[in-house]
């Protein structure tokens, strides 16, 4: 087997919060936003990560290029540490990982035109670019995702929410990274423009490609992007497999729960489908359950679920669950 | 006759870029106790609609055509006339209930505040009417979380709240805009159930306005789509879904990848929204559409087109396949 891109060891974040009002020495209590997770990144593979709001996603990618403190072990291409670099050391893999965000506007500086916010990450990693080696390459970049010569002195406001988008895809390929971190590229977008967003991704992966880190809470679209899709929840790996193995047949019951809850686009199947039911709120992270962190709102959670931290293993097909399995008719009722 | 019939409605914008016009002549009519979906993308029109509706407008808008709720004109009636019939007759929930929900009032006061208004129920009967409410939205312990602030409450929880409020004087129109965008998906599948239910049990009309198809296919017994501020095509859910005619509901249908089938297509609309300030020629979508010829640079009238489904359009997809 090939080496993974990018492999991801027993990676934890933890952030310590402090309250309003706590005194300078009260210990800031801690918040354990990531927790033990683990994967691999195949070159030129898509990698989907779903889950809910607070499941610890976006802070998941954020740790691997380092914009939190992390620990644990993120091998790039079998041979470095990422989390274990110096700061200037890391700087030579910065080119290599690039990241495209939620909100298309709000990740442009608003006072800089097109061509300067597609050109800066190459003036920054590529110096030894000469001023007209910088506006070919940029010049081809914008071809690549569909944006016309003509707007390159324009503004980001100028724009509609796809096009800043493709402008946010445009700036992170022009170092011609390895790996692209997507974190809900296509939520804040219309559904026709989505489907546009997600066809560009994908045509470039396969021209360059490209390794695809997909993070998002909408799991029709990872499914449609994805090799392999890993679950989230409170910070911890719930399952995870190759997509066609985990839409089919899913094995832990928040997966199955997740799956069951998404709206399909057909009148018959969404009047008459089962919705398995989640008891409750999400538990704080500041307080998890003990055990299984699914176990408050897990239709077969059993005495021993709080006892054991289930282990997801180490098979192509990941479950993290003491009691895996298809859920019964009695168990959704 | 219709309990809320919109004709001919428009409505425009002053801006610094000229006039926008964000709804273009839509007309639709809602019945005692049916569910309505009203579906499109940003722009469309839909929420504007919405607003014109209980009188909510921009300042700088302007609404002109006819709103009839229950044969009484509403459009633009005087604040005295529209302020009997909100959150009593008709009611709305809205997308984000942490900005919709007064910060610095406890929930009681809020819900109480309605019945007191409305009802002229003591302040005493009023908390006990939305306590009940509360329960009958499945708050557990609603008694005592009725005290509570909004933002002590989770955002699945605040809608709640949210629906329970708008329900308190049992509207005969419930207007729901996004009601569940700004949640996650089992969060989103409870409050549908929920609503499913409420609607059921209290029968109230319901408009339900958002951009997901797969939400409205389990909701509504009638789907409007938008776009551009018209109706591109109307018609009764099941049609609908089996057999799109419109081209852009087509491209909706297709634009969404599903994840209960194997073969997951993605079919991307070229193109982007109109800028209703300079609304294109004709059919809105006609720069979109694959289909679109000449004869689309004037406006198709919404015709009646079989199984009670109505569309706007010159090059249907049914006969273009033909």
């Amino acid at each position: 087997m090939s080496t993974p891109l990018l492999s991801a060891r027993d990676v934890n974040v933890r952030f310590g919060i402090t309250r309003p009002g706590d005194m300078p020495w009260t210990k800031p209590r801690r918040l354990h936003a990531v927790n033990g997770v683990s994967f691999d990144i195949m070159p030129g593979q898509t990698l989907g990560v779903v889950g809910e709001s607070g499941c610890g996603k976006s802070t998941l990618a954020r740790a691997l290029i380092r914009t939190v403190p992390a620990t644990g072990q993120v091998i790039w291409e079998g041979r470095e540490d990422l989390l274990a670099l110096s700061p200037r050391k890391m700087l030579a893999y910065r080119s290599d990982i690039q990241m495209i965000f939620q909100d298309p506007l709000a990740s442009l500086n608003p006072r800089m035109t097109l061509g300067q916010i597609i050109s800066e990450p190459l003036r920054t990693h590529r110096p030894d670019l000469s001023r007209d080696e910088v506006r070919t390459r940029v010049a081809r970049i914008m071809d690549r995702v569909g944006l016309l010569p003509q707007m390159i002195n324009r503004y980001p406001h100028e724009f509609s929410g796809g096009q800043c988008q493709r402008i946010g895809i445009a700036r992170a390929l022009a170092v011609e990274p390895k790996l692209l971190i997507c974190d809900e590229p296509v939520s804040a977008l219309d559904v026709s423009i989505q489907a546009q967003v997600v066809e560009l991704l994908q045509e470039l992966q396969r021209d360059l490609n490209l390794a695809i880190l997909f993070i998002a809470h909408d799991l029709s679209v990872v499914k449609h992007i994805s090799d392999e899709v890993m679950v989230l929840y409170l910070g911890r790996v719930m399952e995870a497999a190759p997509k066609e193995r985990l839409y089919t047949d899913p094995q832990h019951p928040y997966t199955q729960a997740l799956m069951s809850a998404v709206p399909v686009p057909d009148p018959k199947i969404e009047r008459t489908k089962t919705i398995i039911p989640l008891s409750g709120d999400l538990p704080s992270p500041m307080s998890p359950p003990s055990g299984c962190v699914f176990r408050t709102r897990c239709p077969r959670a059993q005495a021993d679920c709080a006892e054991t931290v289930p282990a997801p293993g180490t098979d192509v097909h990941r479950c993290a669950c003491l009691h895996p399995g298809p859920l019964s008719a009695e168990e959704v009722a | 006759m219709s309990l809320l019939e919109i004709d001919t409605l428009d409505v425009t914008f002053d801006s610094a870029d000229g006039a926008v016009h964000a709804v273009n002549g839509l007309s639709l009519s809602l019945d005692k106790g049916e569910t309505l979906g009203v579906v499109g993308e940003s722009g469309s029109g839909k929420s504007q609609t919405a607003f014109a509706i209980l009188g909510l407008l921009a300042r700088n808008g302007r609404a002109s055509g006819s709103i009839r709720f229950d044969g009484k004109e509403i459009l633009n009636a005087p604040p005295k006339v529209l302020n009997r019939l909100r959150a009593d007759r008709i009611a709305m929930i809205f997308q984000d209930p942490m900005t919709s929900l007064n910060p610095y009032m406890r929930i009681s006061d809020q819900m109480a505040e309605v019945l007191m208004l409305h009802k002229g129920m003591s302040k005493r009967a009023a908390l006990a009417k939305s306590v009940e409410m509360l329960d009958a939205v499945r708050i557990p312990g609603a008694k005592d979380r009725i005290r509570l602030y909004p933002h002590e409450f989770s955002g699945g929880m605040r809608q709640r709240v949210m629906i329970a409020m708008s329900l308190l004087c049992q509207p005969d129109l419930l207007i729901a805009d996004e009601p569940t965008t700004a949640l996650d998906v089992t969060v989103q599948a409870q409050i549908m159930s929920l609503l499913r239910e409420l609607q059921t049990e209290f029968g109230m009309a319901t408009m339900l306005i958002t951009h997901d198809l797969g939400v409205v296919a389990g909701f509504c017994e009638r789907v409007t789509v938008m776009y551009g501020g018209r109706v591109m095509e109307r018609a009764p859910t099941d049609p609908l879904f089996d057999k799109p005619t419109h081209p852009y509901t087509r491209g909706l249908l297709h634009a969404v990848p599903r994840v209960d089938q194997g073969q997951d297509r993605m079919e991307a609309i070229p193109g982007n929204p109109p800028n209703m300030a300079r609304p294109p020629q004709g059919c809105p979508f006609r720069p979109r559409c694959a289909h679109a010829g000449e004869d689309c640079s004037v406006m198709p009238p919404l015709a009646p087109a079989g199984d009670g489904r109505a569309r706007a359009c010159h090059r249907p997809v049914e006969e273009v396949a033909a």
